[in-house]
This record gives structure tokens, C-alpha cells and sequence, in this order.
């Protein structure tokens, strides 16, 4: 199966075993409202409504659910594969096997059916003829074709009408409540009735051939639960973009990059809709760069200028800002850069999702540079994090990145709804022509008030001695030129205390210690939907209690250095290959700490699962 | 005997904002005497002055070499932000995102423009940002020690004896095809003409894009040089005569329609340009190409103003921004409500 956990790799620990969560059910054994379903198509056939029709139903049936989308970087004709998991418990990571396949892609079907472990569920197109590959799977052929045709008359339609018909026999094979079906439908067309009608016709259509023709022997099936009341569904560029917008971003450049170019195209239609202002002017603006390099040179001149700016871009896109980072450190800018990271290194897998931009940020720029990273671990991070970063960079006078991937970016996650930020925008230390009338004057880069973080002025402040030079090169406090060793130094020494000061301001991590445990694990960002599963699943199935901690930023808060020293062994989980989160830790840690530091990696474009951790840490741990 | 002598000193020279000339200097110069560039810092002073630009009004861009080090020595009271290589056109957008209020003035040279900066630069041509770019162009890489740039001429001759083989880049051409709506080329040692030029360009609301050929006294003044002083003078030929009327200056000077174009600025000021070539036509685009295709195949070295749009809309207007400026707006206008949240938490249910 070409969305299978082909390779799985961990540092120097072989796998004994592919990991398999295998759940050999039988009619008569029901599975609730636990089990993965995987749709196999193939790209611009139009199913992503149907998928989200699906997910939306599900979670309109109160059960917990994810959906997530391995697309390839493509724009027709290519397979493509969604993947649907249902939780009772409320795990929404990746599940690692697929319970029941929806196969309409003739050219990786076969494929697809391969994949599945025995005692799994296959709908397809009746031509397929896939039972002949697979006797222990239950099987559910579809002639999608002729009952397309028959609901849908207009032949351009029906390559996505048809889409709908496996809704219809999904909906039917797994007891789903038609009037959230229904309902999800509705609101998938709520412009356009038309398409409403004839979509939701394609449904009824699978819906009742399933039921006259299809015998259901697969164990799978939904009920009703509670558990999302209250809650939403939305991607974590989506909730960037609205951090963004209650965070009071006034100037958005970008240069469209997959995965991160629905962080800004979310925020464009935020900002027409809610921040132009009764007279039709906008209190923003939002410029599409001729490439990132003119992307980030405009968040800096805009923040240096005093707006609150902001760019999104990914891999590429970063190593591109390398130069401008080092001066945005140097001359002492506030910019925020959002990194929605796919898997590289070059063009990489630009459609698969990885956390392998770690080290690369936080040194980027040549020269002795460290840049502030912000770690979201849910789309309400997203959220919030994005109001922390302008707060942050304002505040430190420096670039703050933040970090998030493809898997948390572009797929949709439940979510608590998010807060309205209760505390006011922090502009930082900025002088106004009265300060500057009281105080006689200012040095740009002085240290006054003891946290390494000067006060600045803004171009246009009405007053004789506001202007200074801002300049990458050597400067003094007074930014003034200077190849002076003593007065480079001094600048050099006041920014690493800054960054010591960034330590004491970024987001904390989160903490699950049950004092208990010689077993620490540490993860951030996406990860943490696998490592919370990974943790039960060790308690459970090995009776290895573990603590956690989870990063949300960089520079480590003085916590992560006490979690470490507290345990005996500590496993750092990360989606990349060389394990750079570790070896950042490394870096930042004692010798006393460092060989406690174990590592557990994931790498292969897939969003990391709950079972291949698991696997890892029980084969270090001897279990 | 009953006589007083009041001996005042005579009250110093201000501009109509009542500021010396003083005012509108700034650090001592670390480029070589005799440097093309110190002139055009000279120019730029005067023009500043001389227009009454409040200082603080100012935000003073520039990228990496000899010329962008130039915003140093003058105007030190007013916001600069030296920046990286090639890449000062991005940063002056930004600025001017935040605050499109202010006054912006880019400082360049040929090789932060012509060849590491084309990208940036082009797109800011294409966006007709209101600001002035001035190219300080001496065909050589002053800070590395005399390389060729890509606006040399081919056949020029470096000290070395190496000759450049290459055909120039020029800017202007290229100004004028992108979008940039006030395109001029003049001589760092023609005081006249770039003062006139600067001043219309402080008058002027779009992308004003000049370039200056300011001779390199270190590494391009020499014998085989296109881009020497001694070259300059033999060789510059002006396309028209420049003069500028600032709308302050209640003067009516009379000036022959037959002979000389006379453009209104958006601010009411005058710009007056009387044609010395034949043809000449700075309202239109192709005939300005044209005309400096022509001259490199004379091998004169047109000078003048070669094109003016005073209609076409900026980068700014075409946004529609806010009069305020961005960067400054308060919390109550970039932070919507929490109903607004309300009704986005509601569409994601």
C-alpha cells in the first residue's frame, strides 16, 4: 500500500516486528466507533467534499474524529488517499492500519487490498473484481458507474457525483445516522441547493443499494456518542490565520508554498470580511512577493517600521530567508515567519508532512545567530501561538518563527473553540517623541532596563533626536558604525542575554508528571495526538508508565532541564532523521542530562502513529 | 555721541519650515575624495532643503556597497535602514506598508541593483511604489576592489586591462518597460540638472527611478573608462533641459509650449522640460526607449528626464489603505471583536 509505514526508523533499534494493530472481528464481534476508513482516489476527482462530508457526519454523530489527506503534489490524476479515524477513546493520530478501504482508484487498488490486515473491509468498483486478491477481507463491489449515471443525467457531473455514492454506502455499511449524513450534505452546498439535491440523491442512491444488495459480515460499525458537543473542525492554517487576525497583523507578504499557502489565503478572506473598515479601507495589507527572499525583506521593513507583520512559507521558502533572518537577529526587527514544514531536504516530498526544520531555524543566517521558535501541538495552538509570536517578537525585537507542520496545518482536527485573547497587545518598548523629550534622547541598542532588550523608535516619530541607523553591520549601543572588538562584542553579548530573556517569556511546556515514573518522553508539535495514544498503549499493553513533556518552544524553559534531571531515561519524539530536536537539547544540556537522552524517530512523509512509538520505546526499554 | 551699533549677526539661512541646511546633513563621509557619490549626498541635501522636507518625514533605504553606505552622510535626523544585498526594494516596500505616510528615498548602486538586486528591483518598478530609487552608477564594484558590473559598457577597460565584453544593463530602458512612472538618468558632477531632477522627484508620487552615473575615483576614473568624469563630459548629452517650479514658489515663469513640455505635478508644483533632442516626448514610453537605444548605438550618454506619468496609480493607492498609518493603528481597530470570533468558532461546528 503506497500510504503503508513501508520504512519505519529509529536510531540504531531495528524494528523486531512490523507493527501491526491488527483486529480480526467478525459480524457477530461489533467494533464501535473504532476503526480507520481509508479512501483511495485519485487527485482532482473531487473527493474531498465527499470525505468531508463523511468526517463532518461522524463528528455530527458526537464520535470522536480526524481526517487527514496524503495528497500528492499534483494537480490531476495521481493517487490520492483520505483517511478517516473514528475514536471512542479520543485518539485522533494517525492509525497505522486501515480498517476499511474505499478503492476507486483501478491503478493502485490492487494495492490498496493488499494492504489491508485480515478481517478488514474493501467497497469497490464492481469491475475491480478485488476479492480474487484477498478471501479474508469482506468484501463490498459497487458498480459506481451505473448508479451514478442513473441519479446524475449531466455526464461532466458525474466524476464527482460519484464521490457521493460511496458516502451513501459507507453511511449504509456502518449503521451511520442519515440525518447527520444529510445534514453534512446541506451544509457542504449551502449556496447552491441544486448541487445540494442532486449530491445528496448520489448518497440515497449508495445508501439503498447497499441495503438491498450488500450483506454486511464486517464487524464495523458506528453509534451515536457525545463527546464532540461544543467542539469544531478546522486545520491548523486555518486557526493560524484567525491567531493572526485577533493578534492584530497589519502587513502579510507571502509567496505561495505548499503546504503553508492556506495560512495566508485563509487570512485574505478573514481580513476583507472583518478588518476593512465602514468607509471600504483596509487596516491591513496583504502582498503576494515575487519570492520569499521579498517576502521576508517586507515583514522586516514593515516591523522595523512598527507594523505587526507577518509571512508563512515552508522548507524551501526558509532557506531562501536565511540572509534576512541574520539581520532581522543583528539590527534587532520584529517579524513573525510561520513554517507549515514538509519533508525535504530540496523539494523534498512537498505534499508529506515532517518536523525537519528544527536546527535549521534555529541558527539560520550565517555568523552567531539563534532565532526564537514557537512549537503548536493543536490547531488551538496554532491559534494561539500565533497571538504569542507578535507579542514575542515585538516585545524581544526579534524574528519569531513559528513552527508547525503539514499534518497539523492542512488536515482538520477537533478542536475546544478558541478563546478571545483577554490580554491586550504587547507593541514592546517603543519611544514616543514625549519619552524622547523627557529622556533627552536615546541609544537604539543600550541596555536600560537590565533584560538585555533596548527601546527603539518608529520612522516618523516627530522628534530631533528619534532617527538612528539601523545597519547589519557593526554598530554600538548608539548604532553607530563600528569595527571597534570591544563594542561589537559588548552588542554581541547584550543579544545572547536577550535570548536568555526569551527563555523566561515563550510558552512554557506542558507537563504530565506522575512523579512515579523513571521513564520520561518528550515531543511537541504534531506528534503529540501519537504520543498521548503511545502512552496508553504502554500502560496498557506493557505496564510502562511514562511521564511527558511536551515542548512548545525554543529557547527550553528552565522546566525542560529539571523533567530530564528527573528521570532516568528520557525518549525525544520527533518526525525527522537526524533527531534535531535531541540534538538542540544536547546543546542546551549538562553532560549529567544528555546521557539520559534517547531518541525516536519518524521520517517517512506519514504522520507519525501512536503504535510505531510505542514499538520504539519498548525495544529500547527491553520490554 | 548718542549712537548705537546693533552688530546682530545675520540670521542663518532656513527653508520654509525654518530649518538650516544644517539640519539636513549627516555623518562625515568614509567614501574616497573626489567620490561621484558625496556629490549626489551634496544634491540630495540641497533638494531637501531646499523643497522644506521635514527630516523626520524621511525613511532612507539602501542595500550593500559603496552607495548604500551614502545614506549616512546625509540627513542624519532622518530614519535609515541600511540593509542586505540587493534587496533594499523589499525592505522599502514593507516600510512603506507600515507607513505609507512617509517619504521614502532608496540609495543603490549598480551591482546592488543590476545584478544581485534585479528581482527585487523590477517588482518594485512593477509595483510603481512611491518612492525615489536612485542608482549611484559606476559600472565597477566599489567595496571589493574594481570588479566589472552589469551596467558597464562593453569595450570599457578595467586598470587591470581586462575588458568588459558584456553588454550593459540599462536601467532605464527597463524602468521605463516595468512600470516606474518618473525614469531619469543624470551625471554626479552635472549639479544642475540633478538638483532640478531630485527636487521633481521629491514632487513626484510613484516610483521614481534615476540613475546617476557617479564615477568610481579609485577603480573606474581611468583612460578606457565609459564611466570616468573626463568620459562624462565629453559625452553627456542631455535630452532636454530640466527645471522644476515648486508649488511653494508663487512664480510665474514663462516658457514656450512649442519648445518645452510642462508637466503639473500632483502636489501643483512644475516640472519644465525643454526638448534639446528631436522627438522628444516624455509622456510616451516608446518613443523614451527608443530614444535611448538610439544613443547607445551613438555612444552618447543621454541624460535628462526620459519619462513621467504623474496619473498612473501607486502600490499604496491600489490598496486602499487607511489614511493612519498601519504600523501605528490601535488595538481597537486590528483586533476584531470577540463577536467575530463567536461567528468563526460558529462555521467551524
Amino acid at each position: 500500500m503506497a500510504t503503508g509505514d513501508a520504512v519505519l526508523s529509529m536510531t540504531s533499534v531495528p524494528i523486531a516486528q512490523p507493527g501491526s494493530e491488527m483486529q480480526q472481528g467478525t459480524a457477530t464481534t461489533r467494533i464501535v466507533n473504532d476503526f480507520s476508513i481509508q479512501v483511495a482516489t485519485v487527485n482532482g476527482s473531487g473527493s474531498q467534499s465527499a470525505n468531508s462530508i463523511l468526517l463532518k457526519s461522524l463528528f455530527g454523530m458526537g464520535i470522536p474524529v480526524s481526517g487527514k489527506n496524503l495528497f500528492p503534489s499534483n494537480i490531476a490524476g495521481l493517487p490520492t488517499w483520505y483517511t478517516i479515524r473514528a475514536s471512542k477513546d479520543g485518539y485522533v493520530a494517525r492509525k497505522k492500519d486501515i480498517d476499511i478501504l474505499v478503492a476507486l482508484n483501478a491503478e493502485t487498488a490492487k494495492e490498496d487490498i493488499l494492504s489491508l490486515h485480515p478481517g478488514a473491509a474493501a467497497i469497490y468498483e464492481a469491475s475491480l473484481d478485488l476479492k480474487q486478491y484477498r478471501e479474508d477481507v469482506s468484501c463490498y463491489p459497487v458498480p459506481f458507474d451505473k448508479l451514478t449515471a442513473a441519479v446524475c443525467p449531466e455526464s461532466k457531473l458525474r466524476k464527482l457525483v460519484r464521490n457521493m455514492v460511496y458516502v451513501g454506502v459507507v453511511a449504509k455499511l456502518l449503521e451511520m445516522d442519515v440525518t447527520e449524513v444529510e445534514r453534512a450534505v446541506r451544509n457542504q452546498f449551502a449556496k447552491k441547493q441544486k448541487a445540494a439535491d442532486l449530491n445528496w440523491s448520489a448518497v440515497n442512491a449508495g445508501y439503498e443499494y447497499a441495503g438491498e444488495t450488500l450483506t454486511k459480515h464486517d464487524p464495523y460499525c458506528l453509534e451515536r456518542m457525545n463527546a464532540t458537543a461544543g467542539k469544531i473542525i478546522i486545520d491548523g492554517n486555518d486557526a493560524a490565520a484567525v491567531g493572526c487576525m485577533f493578534a492584530g497583523v497589519t502587513v502579510v507578504t507571502w509567496y505561495p508554498i505548499t503546504p503553508s499557502s492556506s495560512v495566508v489565503e485563509n487570512l485574505i478572506d478573514l481580513m476583507k470580511r472583518y478588518r476593512v473598515e465602514p468607509d471600504g479601507k483596509a487596516t491591513f495589507a496583504i502582498v503576494q512577493a515575487e519570492d520569499e527572499l521579498a517576502a521576508v525583506g517586507m515583514v522586516l521593513g514593515a516591523g522595523w517600521a512598527g507594523a505587526r507583520s507577518m509571512t508563512a512559507t515552508s522548507g524551501p521558502g526558509i532557506s531562501l530567508m536565511a540572509e534576512f533572518a541574520g539581520l532581522g537577529y543583528f539590527a534587532e526587527i520584529p517579524g513573525v515567519i510561520f513554517d507549515v514544514q514538509r519533508t525535504g531536504p530540496s523539494t523534498g516530498m512537498p505534499t508529506r508532512t515532517s518536523q525537519a526544520d528544527i536546527l535549521s531555524i534555529a541558527f539560520i543566517s550565517h555568523g552567531d545567530t539563534k532565532h526564537v521558535m514557537l512549537l503548536p501541538g493543536s490547531v488551538k495552538e496554532c491559534y494561539e501561538f500565533a497571538g504569542a509570536a507578535f507579542d514575542l517578537t515585538e516585545r524581544l525585537q526579534t524574528p519569531v518563527f513559528v513552527l508547525s507542520d503539514l499534518d497539523l496545518g492542512m488536515n482538520n482536527w477537533m478542536s475546544e473553540p478558541f478563546d478571545y485573547p483577554e490580554k491586550p497587545l504587547d507593541r514592546g518598548k517603543v519611544l514616543t517623541a514625549e519619552d524622547l523629550t523627557r529622556l533627552g534622547g536615546f541609544a537604539r541598542y543600550k541596555d536600560v532596563d537590565g533584560d538585555a532588550i533596548p527601546y527603539r523608535t518608529l520612522p516618523g516619530t516627530d522628534h530631533p533626536l528619534a532617527a538612528y541607523f539601523t545597519r547589519g553591520s557593526g554598530h554600538n549601543d548608539k548604532a553607530l558604525y563600528t569595527e571597534k572588538p570591544n563594542e561589537y562584542q559588548e552588542i554581541m553579548e547584550r543579544l545572547a542575554s536577550k535570548f536568555e530573556t526569551a527563555r523566561t517569556l515563550v510558552p512554557a511546556p506542558v507537563v504530565v508528571q506522575t512523579g512515579k515514573s523513571e521513564v520520561g518522553l518528550i515531543g511537541f508539535g504534531s506528534s503529540d495526538f501519537a504520543i498521548v495514544e503511545c502512552r496508553d498503549q504502554l500502560k496498557n499493553e506493557y505496564g510502562l508508565e511514562t511521564d511527558y513533556l511536551r515542548l512548545r518552544a525554543y529557547p527550553f524553559s528552565p522546566a525542560v532541564h529539571e523533567y530530564i534531571a528527573s528521570h532516568e531515561r528520557v525518549y525525544v519524539i520527533e518526525q525527522n532523521r537526524d533527531a534535531q530536536m535531541l540534538s538542540l537539547l544536547k546543546l542546551d544540556s549538562p553532560a549529567a542530562e544528555i546521557t539520559k537522552l534517547h531518541s525516536v524517530l519518524h521520517f517517512n512523509g506519514l504522520p507519525v502513529d501512536a503504535r510505531s512509538v510505542t514499538e520504539a520505546v519498548v525495544v529500547q526499554e527491553g520490554l | 555721541m548718542a549712537t548705537t551699533t546693533v552688530t546682530n549677526a545675520p540670521a542663518p539661512k532656513t527653508n520654509r519650515l525654518g530649518l538650516q541646511v544644517l539640519d539636513y546633513r549627516g555623518g562625515k563621509t568614509t567614501l574616497c575624495a573626489g567620490c561621484g557619490h558625496n556629490s549626489i549626498s551634496e544634491r540630495i541635501i540641497d533638494a531637501m532643503y531646499e523643497m522644506g522636507v521635514q527630516p523626520e518625514r524621511l525613511m532612507k533605504l539602501s542595500g550593500i556597497g559603496c552607495s548604500s553606505k551614502s545614506p549616512a552622510y546625509f540627513m542624519g535626523r532622518s530614519f535609515s535602514f541600511n540593509s542586505v544585498h540587493g534587496r533594499m526594494p523589499s525592505v522599502a516596500t514593507g516600510a512603506l506598508l507600515s507607513n505609507h505616510t512617509m517619504m521614502a528615498l532608496g540609495v543603490s548602486g549598480d551591482g546592488d541593483t543590476a545584478s544581485i538586486g534585479m528581482g527585487q528591483f523590477v517588482h518594485l518598478l512593477r509595483r510603481n511604489l512611491p518612492m525615489i530609487y536612485i542608482i549611484e552608477d559606476n559600472g565597477v564594484y566599489g567595496l571589493t576592489k574594481g570588479q566589472f558590473s552589469a551596467t558597464a559598457d562593453v569595450g570599457s577597460k578595467l586598470k587591470t586591462g581586462v575588458i568588459n565584453d558584456l553588454p550593459p544593463i540599462d536601467t532605464c530602458s527597463l524602468a521605463i518597460q516595468l512600470g516606474a512612472t518618473f525614469v531619469g538618468r543624470s551625471f554626479s558632477g552635472d549639479k544642475k540638472q540633478l538638483l532640478a531632477m531630485l527636487k521633481a522627484a521629491i514632487a513626484h508620487k510613484g516610483t521614481v527611478m534615476l540613475d546617476v552615473i557617479s564615477p568610481c575615483v579609485t577603480f573606474n576614473d581611468h583612460e578606457g573608462s565609459t564611466k570616468s568624469y573626463k568620459y562624462m563630459q565629453e559625452h553627456e548629452e542631455a535630452i532636454a533641459e530640466v527645471g522644476f517650479v515648486p508649488s511653494f514658489e508663487d512664480i510665474a515663469v514663462d516658457y514656450d509650449p512649442g519648445t518645452t513640455y510642462n508637466v503639473t505635478m500632483h502636489d501643483g508644483s512644475h516640472l519644465r522640460l525643454r526638448k534639446l533632442h528631436e522627438g522628444y516626448n516624455p509622456t510616451d514610453r516608446v518613443t523614451a526607449v527608443t530614444q535611448l537605444m538610439q544613443s547607445h548605438a551613438t555612444g552618447e550618454v543621454l541624460t535628462g528626464v526620459f519619462y513621467v506619468n504623474t496619473e498612473k496609480p501607486t502600490f499604496i493607492d491600489q490598496l486602499n489603505l487607511v489614511d493612519a498609518p498601519l504600523g501605528t493603528l490601535p488595538q481597537e481597530r486590528t483586533r476584531p471583536a470577540k463577536a467575530v470570533l463567536d461567528e468563526i468558532m460558529s462555521k467551524h461546528r
